[in-house]
């Protein structure tokens, strides 16, 4: 101790003592800095992002804008989140084919990893719905009753009462969810797309979404006792189909009647 | 006489063309009936046994059919799901059922349409029509039984029975008219108020939604988003709820404050929140098919238009009113309140409508 106290005014001891402390701070910095998992995710979410530029520049900056700011063909992503990415990319609407009243479902031509990237990259652009987990949509899980009540109280109007669709103003319409997947269900409700209002989680909590999403694929899987639907459109088809095809066998029976005359000589 | 059909294109002109057309004296006499032709059942004993089988044979079959009906209902279970072409997937009991019921009916109409054909008479019977009036002494004879009776009962003669009677007579149709009155009472202002009528300033209702059953909050209602709401204290359980909610209806929409063209009704909202009434001023049908971009919303029962970032104002359709629009602000807590009722009556047009 003696040797070190003789030695605290040598030129170098301020060296050392700084030594010391960067040492010290050092180590208890490994020790305590948040574990090194994050570190790897960050860095694999970051080159997510840096891939879904790529994709993004190729596939949608002509309409939206490169910084994804929007401009006269396309609205600004700032804010949509990653489930509306993976919403309109998923089911085939984006990249969109034409302009038009509304862009149509079509062939998805991203695989799902490159539809993730592109989510990560939008995503980056402001906060804004995040994908839903397999969890979230697991219509095992949902309430499908439930999920009927909420459904007609909020979905039918458009969508017609048993998920057929229907028609809108000036050419757009609401599209029949029978070959919807539940994730895709799940994020239109989230996101609201294109003129589908959105219904975000303070106004329809995930539980009650979840409901939703059971009842449709429910109502679209279950075969119908009832044999042929006619489109599930109701009264209108089914009226028509029995004043055409039920009508229509009874005239059928009666002009075969008076055709064959039961006279012995036949005139 | 310029307009009557010229004399030349008459029948009785062309002979002297060289055409010669027959024409009876009378034109217009009764041909009479055809002859009778017989069918081959009214004169071969064999063709009318085997129509007579023929008909039994449809008979048989609607009571095996009927008789198949009892038994599917016992067989089938009710949710055994077949797939039958060209019905696709069908509840067999459902089918079972229809086709053994519809056989057996058809059945029976079937052999009774054969049997008139086939067996019963055919020959064609002619009724000459007589005059409807009765002889003239049988109306003699009813007008003096007439004249007697009256005279035996004393109508004319006891002022008195008379009178009473045809008061008594008078009076008894009243009871029907009073009757009438259920039809009132008159509704008076009940159609220009509904259950938001209640809010005031100093005692607002909330909103409350119909999905959560929980007060709606400002920040809940997002940009693009739909929401149904109803007042606090309106509940499913609650006795009247379906006649309530059919006035009390209302959808939550936010806008861009600055997409919001007609400005009242952008301050009857709050930051971009309109509430507007749910029920078309058309015929009364429930409306929310909204589209968020155009703001447009659609009355599925005869296609009335209404833009709700322009005062709800109709922009096609037969509707002839806005929807009616509830005032809206928040309460020191947040939650979106209403301090009175809807801007108009709700609903479809009525006589005294201001």
């Amino acid at each position: 101790m003696k040797k070190l106290s003789a030695r605290r005014r040598h030129p170098l001891a301020a060296l050392v003592v700084l030594l010391f402390a960067l040492a010290a701070t050092g180590g208890l910095y490994a020790a305590f800095a948040p574990a090194g998992t994050a570190q790897a995710d960050s860095s694999s979410q970051s080159l997510a992002i840096e891939e879904g530029k790529k994709l993004y520049a190729v596939g949608c900056s002509s309409c939206h804008g490169l910084n994804g700011q929007g401009g006269t063909d396309g609205p600004s992503l700032v804010g949509v989140g990653s489930a509306a990415v993976d919403f309109q990319v998923g089911t085939g609407r984006m990249p969109a084919q034409q302009p038009g009243a509304q862009v149509p479902a079509k062939k998805n031509i991203y695989s799902q990893a490159q539809i993730d990237q592109l989510a990560a990259y939008v995503a980056s652009f402001g906060p804004g719905p995040v994908a839903p987990t397999k969890d979230q949509y697991d219509t095992a899980k949902g309430d499908v009753s439930a999920g009927g009540e909420l459904f007609r109280t909020n979905c039918a109007q458009c969508h017609n009462f048993a998920g057929k669709g229907g028609a809108l103003t000036h050419g757009k319409y609401a599209p029949a969810l029978d070959n919807t997947s539940p994730k895709h269900i799940y994020e239109a409700m989230q996101t609201g797309p294109q003129n589908m209002p959105a219904f975000p989680d303070s106004v329809m909590p995930e539980k009650q979404k979840r409901d939703i999403v059971a009842f449709v694929r429910h109502t679209a899987e279950a075969p119908s006792p009832g044999g042929m639907d006619l489109g599930s459109l109701g009264p209108v088809t089914e009226g028509l189909f029995g004043w055409i095809f039920g009508l229509g066998a009874l005239i059928a029976v009666a002009i075969w009647v008076a055709a064959h005359t039961s006279k012995a000589k036949k005139s | 006489m310029s307009h009557d059909m010229s004399e030349e294109k008459l029948p009785e002109h062309r002979g002297s063309e060289g055409h010669e057309v027959a024409v009876h004296d009378d034109p217009f006499a009764d041909p009479g009936l055809p002859p009778h032709e017989v069918r081959r059942t009214d004169i071969d004993e064999r063709a009318a046994r085997r129509a007579e089988r023929q008909v039994a044979l449809l008979f048989t079959v609607s009571m095996l059919a009927t008789i198949g009906f009892i038994a599917s209902y016992v067989v089938f279970p009710i949710d055994q799901i077949v797939f039958i072409w060209p019905f696709g997937h069908v509840s067999s009991l459902n089918f079972a059922l229809g086709t053994t019921l519809g056989a057996a009916l058809f059945c029976i109409g079937a052999g009774a349409v054969h049997w008139a054909r086939t067996l019963m008479s055919d020959v064609e019977v002619a009724d000459e029509r007589h005059p409807i009036e009765a002889p003239e002494d049988v109306r003699a004879k009813v007008i003096s039984d007439f004249k007697a009776g009256a005279e035996e009962s004393g109508f004319g003669r006891r002022k008195l029975l008379r009178n009473t009677l045809i008061g008594s007579m008078a009076l008894v149709p009243l009871s029907g008219v009073v009757l009438l009155r259920d039809l009132g009472p008159l509704p008076g202002k009940k159609l220009e108020h509904t259950g938001w009528d209640a809010a005031t300033p100093a005692k607002p209702i909330k909103l409350v939604s119909m999905n959560t059953d929980e007060p709606l909050k400002a920040e809940d209602v997002t940009v693009g988003s739909l929401v149904f709401a109803k007042p606090q204290g309106l509940s499913e359980a609650s006795e009247g709820f379906q006649q309530a909610i059919a006035k009390d209806a209302v959808m939550l929409v936010r806008i861009a404050p600055e997409d919001i063209k007609d400005r009242p009704s952008r301050e009857m909202g709050f930051d971009g929140i309109l509430a507007f009434s749910k029920i078309c001023t058309h015929v009364g049908c429930p409306i929310s098919l909204y589209e968020q971009q155009t703001h447009h919303v659609l009355c599925p029962c005869h296609q009335s238009t209404f833009d709700l970032s322009d005062g709800a104002r109709v922009i096609f359709g037969p509707a002839g009113h806005p929807l009616p629009q509830l005032k809206i602000k928040t309460d020191a807590d947040g939650n979106l309140i209403a301090t009175g009722d809807f801007n108009a009556p709700v609903g479809p047009s009525y006589w005294e409508r201001a």
